[in-house]
């Protein structure tokens, strides 16, 4: 039987220069959003691709919870080497946070039945590191969060991991499979998507699911569904930062004196 | 549901400081709280670091000996979870660290606690807790509250809060842990490789590139005008994952802090928490980036809104 690796992909939001706060204060004006891929999805796919690519039957299949413009993310994952794309999505999803957004993932895998599932450590945008390990919670499977390295064979009841921990230090595990795995960047180098292979995505189909497909309501979802609810975002004070104006050649005049005092006050 | 629940961090036998900082965090909303601020220790032999966890304002020191004294995810959530059931505190703090990105998240999913993380301000409105994030990568402070949750459990940020000092005379009492199989088997620990010489910890002038530099080739450039300038030259993350220069350069929380540096010139790096823990401390912190909105500019001494290719060009010619 194949081994099917679900890995699942955020496409996350980053602002545009000037982005302003929306009328209800509650998130940013969805007009200076610049949607893409997660960067720690990457990785994790990349790692999922890897392990097709060393042989046997292998399955890869990229799951996101998000509306349709997420289609263009789950396209590049699909060029980049998965095998299906999912995604799912109701009305109801809107406001969820990283609980929320686990209870969904964690019944497409119960849907899917994958026998390891991926997810990056964290979004660069909201940076939870919370959703991967969450699923792992809602499923009772073994979990490890900032893995680095992963060695498996197909068909294995284990795996030896690495995790990454704080100051340069790494520690070797051993783990029970099926596993959630929160993969870390640097686990390898992930490809670029070539121009045949993003033609190839464009014709592929990518599956739609609902809340009735995965037996959720609407309870369990969106902002009533969340651990947390968003009353106030704000832009922070901008600290103590004294910006250096003037033309190039001032601004780099100003900076050299800044560094010659500063060395001549330590030699 | 009253009082704070701080669960303290050990590794390799030692307790981590971030322990302290999570102590004085809920030393200051002991008020709001409304009851004792309780500290558990998970390990085989947690007695050990009861004497260090004695600081002002904890009550009472619950102790959980279980696990092998390296953490595994299971175990933890075991014993924080037996914790926050015999002491039913509204308010959970767990340090924003690689071991509770590994285990925080199971105990709130299961639980159905309200969860946030890497939270850096932890206030109370009228009884309901509200903790501060940030959002955006870093671009906007996101306030959060909780409704309905009984039990909130929050990771906290390092080096937010000043670690608890003074001592207290707390009552410390052994709590049992439910038995459970851990799927997670702890090894060896391993230090990255040091495939250069260069000690950054020692650097008292770093000059650190970031993705902003955009392409390996203009790594060189930017190493003359180091050795130019006298600096030592250092990178964010991306620039060592993708082995442009080698991981021992890199400052940041996995890499290495920049403890003895006194000037530190940060081109083409956005100012991400991860990078920040290792040298927001720095006396004299100057970014160049192109993004006038970039959160390194909420840390920097001086900030320069421009290219960094002309920027290092032109600063290039007065060394
Ligand atoms: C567990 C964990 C540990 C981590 N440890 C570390 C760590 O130790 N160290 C670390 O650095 N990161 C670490 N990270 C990663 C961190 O979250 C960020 O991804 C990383 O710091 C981003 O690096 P950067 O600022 O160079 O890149 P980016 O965030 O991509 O920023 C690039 C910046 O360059 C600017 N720019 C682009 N072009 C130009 C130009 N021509 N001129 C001027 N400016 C330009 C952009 O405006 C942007 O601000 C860790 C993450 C995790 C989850």
């Amino acid at each position: 039987m194949a081994t099917k690796i679900l890995v699942a992909v955020k496409q996350v939001i980053a602002l545009d220069e000037d982005f302003e706060i929306r009328a209800d204060g509650k998130d940013v004006d969805a007009d200076f959003f610049l949607r893409d891929l997660n960067e720690w999805d990457d990785f994790s796919l990349e790692e999922a691709v890897k392990i097709k690519e060393a042989g046997g039957e292998v399955e890869v299949v990229v799951v996101t919870v998000g509306p349709e413009e997420a289609d263009e993310s789950l396209r590049k994952c699909l060029a980049k080497g998965a095998d299906r794309a999912v995604r799912i999505w109701d009305e109801s999803m809107e406001g969820s946070d990283s609980q929320a957004i686990a209870r969904v993932l964690a019944a497409a895998i119960k849907h899917e039945k994958p026998d390891l599932v991926f997810a990056g450590v964290q979004s660069s945008d909201h940076s939870f590191a919370s959703t991967g390990i969450a699923v792992a919670g809602l499923l009772g499977w073994p979990h490890a969060a900032v893995v680095n390295q992963f060695d498996f064979s197909l068909g294995a009841t284990q795996a030896t991991i690495r995790r990454e921990l704080e100051g340069g230090v790494l520690q070797m595990m051993n783990i029970d499979l099926p596993a959630v795995l929160s993969i870390q960047l640097g686990i390898n180098t992930p490809r670029y998507a070539s121009l045949r292979t993003i033609k190839q995505a464009a014709a592929k189909p990518i599956e739609t699911l609902g809340l009735g497909d995965l037996s959720l309501n609407a309870a369990e979802v969106g902002e009533v569904g969340s651990a947390s609810r968003v009353r106030r975002m704000y832009i922070p004070e901008k600290g103590r930062a004294q910006m250096i104006e003037g033309s190039l050649a001032e601004q780099a005049a100003k900076l050299a004196a800044i560094i010659k005092e500063f060395k001549g006050a330590t030699v | 549901m009253s009082g704070i629940l701080v669960i303290a961090e050990h590794r390799r036998g030692e307790l981590r400081p971030v322990s302290l900082e999570l102590i004085a965090a809920a030393e200051s909303l002991k008020a709001s709280s409304g009851g004792p601020v309780t500290v558990a220790i998970v390990g085989p032999s947690p007695d050990t670091f009861v004497a260090a966890l004695k600081v002002t304002g904890v009550d009472e020191i619950l102790t959980l000996a279980a696990g092998s004294g390296d953490f595994d995810p299971d175990t933890q959530a075991a014993a924080v979870s037996a914790a926050i059931a015999a002491r039913s505190p509204s308010l959970v703090l767990i340090p924003h660290s690689v071991d509770a990105f590994g285990y925080a998240a199971v105990l709130a999913a299961q639980g159905g606690y309200g969860f946030a993380t890497d939270v850096f301000k932890i206030e109370s409105d009228s009884g309901a807790w509200v903790a501060t994030r940030g959002g955006y990568g870093q671009k906007v402070n996101v306030e959060l509250d909780f409704p309905g949750k009984a039990v909130v459990l929050l990771t906290v940020r390092a080096a937010v809060y000043k670690p608890a000092e003074g001592s207290s005379n707390p009552t410390v009492t052994a709590l049992p842990v439910p038995n459970v199989s851990a799927h997670v088997r702890p090894g060896e620990y391993v230090e990255m490789s040091q495939a250069d010489d260069v000690d950054m910890t020692a650097a008292e002038f770093i000059m650190s590139i970031g993705r902003g530099i955009g392409e390996e080739a203009r790594v060189p450039q930017f190493r003359e005008l180091a050795d130019a300038m006298g600096a030592t030259l250092g990178c964010s993350r991306p620039i060592a994952d993708s082995g442009w220069l080698p991981k021992s350069r890199q400052v940041g929380q996995s890499g290495k802090t920049a403890s003895a540096c006194k000037l530190y010139i940060a081109m083409g790096i956005s100012g991400a928490i991860q990078h920040l823990a290792g040298m927001k401390h720095v006396s004299t912190i100057v970014a160049v980036n192109a993004d006038p909105g970039a959160s390194i500019f909420s840390v920097a001494k001086y900030g320069i809104v421009g290219d960094i290719m002309e920027f290092g060009e032109e600063l290039k010619t007065h060394f």
